[in-house]
């Protein structure tokens, strides 16, 4: 125990500085920090490779356990999910031995600078994929668990999310390994803590609420009635009502449920806006925009025959043409 | 790595410093360590609280280092989350040591998870992730209820009520008692009895009526009597053994 106690301050590095593995005897060249959170401090740096991020921080028994994690994110099929590992070693300094390890580093936006660029309908875009993964994730057998918009970058283009941080990551049955409170339907009394696809679901609602409220907000009495109420009184937010409500309640089962909705209401919303634009939505005038929808419709199907048949005819005239010269 | 799973003993203590009565809590903290359980301390300070507080801190911090747990200081605002994430890391930390233990018995005396090359650690780890999110846990939870803190008190219960969510989401059984110092009549008083779920603290913290004295190493000892006490009565009904507790942790 001696030598992990001390929770003694790791010093910062700064540029130019120059770690050197204990056990692998690579090196690697800090640029700058990228941030620092409750486990450790994240630097850009150079390697062997070109630009790397390293990650070091004085809990050794976190840090070891970030690096099972990301190992078990390159063992899932397909697709990468998280920054992809690179190395893992200690250095030491000042007779003190300080873990590290080394990841992929991802360049792109913040979810927050990404939207101040693009416009709102990118929000929907964003959940879309971030739930693309996370069924993913899911279906491999683990939870993300800190879902929030600090661990969350957009790069490209093309404007991808992907998650940077994945030390919150939980196998499915477990209870969840670190939470933020805004994020965490605990905190909300909408649920527990153990790590199942709903959890997840939740937090991913949330980081919309997040991108309506930037500055979030502290739960009063009833937190099930306090995020309906919020729901309803930001324009982001009402359009995606129901499924956001549904993803908040713990009433979707799966990442592509969720998904699957936010698609087809994302499709349906581009529809009803160039038709109707002066229409709202709620209930009974949304089902009047429905029938308007679908008369301009037909509408447009008949102009369309007409003019597959006009074109028809000018073609077999030029048939005629043709065979007669 | 075969690991006999056992129960991980933890205290928590939820106090703002300042012990005046009775007992050296850093030496009680020592003892505690001593009987395998683990000291973890949560200091909470006001927003703007005055110098005085530093003395309190040291405290808080010195408790934690001799009782082989986890200190942090907190504003009140924070406090659910820290609550919640001291006890789980105070739980792992424990475990951790008594895998260091074992090591050094196979390996020599200086061996600890961080000799080993990261590949092996990582292992290790996963062990260690392993047994805390699956060992039963028993936590005595101390709550300081000198006058000074009482007006945290509704803050105290809602961390607690929140931690019992964080703890029953696990797979390992859980077992919380309260207690309050300095209680009614004597130094440390019962508000809870052994009870797998924290939810019906509203009436447990009016009972509570804060008092002048802060008797922080008092507390302290009746939790390891209440730990040991347990342990005795259980092995009487069992009549398990339950050797490899003594020290160990577990």
């Amino acid at each position: 125990m001696k030598k992990n106690t001390p929770k003694g301050q790791v010093s910062k590095l700064h540029s130019g500085d120059i770690i050197s593995g204990k056990w692998h005897r690579n090196e690697y060249s800090i640029i700058r920090e990228l941030g620092s959170g409750a486990t450790g401090t994240v630097y850009l740096a150079s390697g062997k490779g070109g630009k790397v991020a390293v990650k070091t921080g004085h809990d050794s028994m976190a840090i070891i356990s970030e690096v099972n994690v990301l190992k078990h994110f390159s063992r899932v099929q397909g697709k990468i999910l998280g920054p992809s590992l690179i190395d893992v070693d200690d250095y030491v300094t000042g007779g003190q031995q300080v873990p590290f390890y080394v990841m992929e580093y991802l360049k792109g936006d913040s979810l927050f600078q990404f939207m101040k660029n693009h416009s709102e309908e990118w929000a929907g875009i964003l959940l879309v994929q971030l739930l693309t993964d996370l069924s993913m994730l899911h279906r491999a057998g683990w939870v993300f668990g800190d879902l929030k918009p600090d661990n969350l970058l957009v790069v490209g283009p093309p404007s991808r999310i992907r998650w940077i941080d994945v030390g919150g990551t939980t196998q499915i049955g477990r209870s969840i390994k670190e939470y933020t409170e805004f994020f965490d339907r605990g905190y909300w009394s909408l649920g527990t803590r153990k790590a199942e696809p709903s959890y997840d679901l939740f937090s991913a609602c949330m980081i919309m609420v997040n991108l309506a409220f930037p500055s979030r907000f502290e739960k009063k009495k009833d937190g099930r009635q306090q995020l309906k109420e919020v729901i309803r009184s930001s324009p982001l937010l009402t359009n995606y009502q129901s499924i956001l409500l549904k993803g908040l309640y713990g009433k979707y089962q799966s990442a592509e449920e969720m998904r699957n909705d936010l698609v087809s209401s994302l499709n349906n919303k581009g529809r009803s806006k160039v038709s109707a634009p002066s229409q709202t939505t709620s209930g009974a005038s949304g089902r009047s925009a429905h029938k308007k929808v679908k008369k301009k419709k037909k509408r447009a199907m008949m102009f369309e025959t007409v003019l597959l048949g006009s074109f028809l005819f000018i073609v077999y005239l030029f048939y005629l043409i043709s065979q007669t010269m | 790595m075969e690991m006999k799973k056992g129960t991980l003993r933890q205290v928590l203590l939820i106090t703002d410093g300042c012990s005046n009565h009775g007992e050296d809590p850093i030496a009680m903290a020592a003892l505690a360590r001593e009987h395998g359980i683990t000291i973890n301390v949560i200091g909470i300070l006001e927003e703007n609280s005055p110098e005085y507080h530093q003395k309190g801190l040291r405290e808080v911090e010195e408790i934690a280092l001799s009782g082989g747990g986890i200190s942090q200081i907190v504003y009140t605002t924070q406090l659910s989350q820290t609550v919640q994430m001291v006890t789980k890391k105070g739980m792992t930390q424990t475990i951790h040591g008594v895998i260091n233990s074992e090591l050094q018995q196979i390996l020599g005396k200086e061996s600890t998870i961080e000799d080993l090359p990261p590949e092996k650690r990582g292992e290790v780890m996963e062990v260690v992730d392993d047994l805390g999110e699956t060992m039963d846990l028993e936590l005595i939870i101390l709550v300081d209820a000198s006058g000074s803190m009482e007006k945290k008190l509704a803050t105290v219960q809602e961390s607690l009520i929140d931690l019992s969510i964080s703890l029953n989401s696990r797979i390992g059984f859980n077992q919380f008692a309260l207690f309050a110092f300095p209680g009614k009549r004597d130094e440390t008083e019962l508000l809870i009895d052994w009870t797998p779920k924290l939810n019906s603290l509203t009436q447990a913290f009016t009972k509570i009526s804060s008092g002048g004295i802060t008797p922080t190493g008092p507390a302290i000892k009746a939790a390891i009597h209440e730990f040991t006490n347990r342990r005795s009565k259980r092995r009487l009904i069992t009549g398990d053994e339950e050797e490899y507790s003594e020290g160990s942790g577990f």
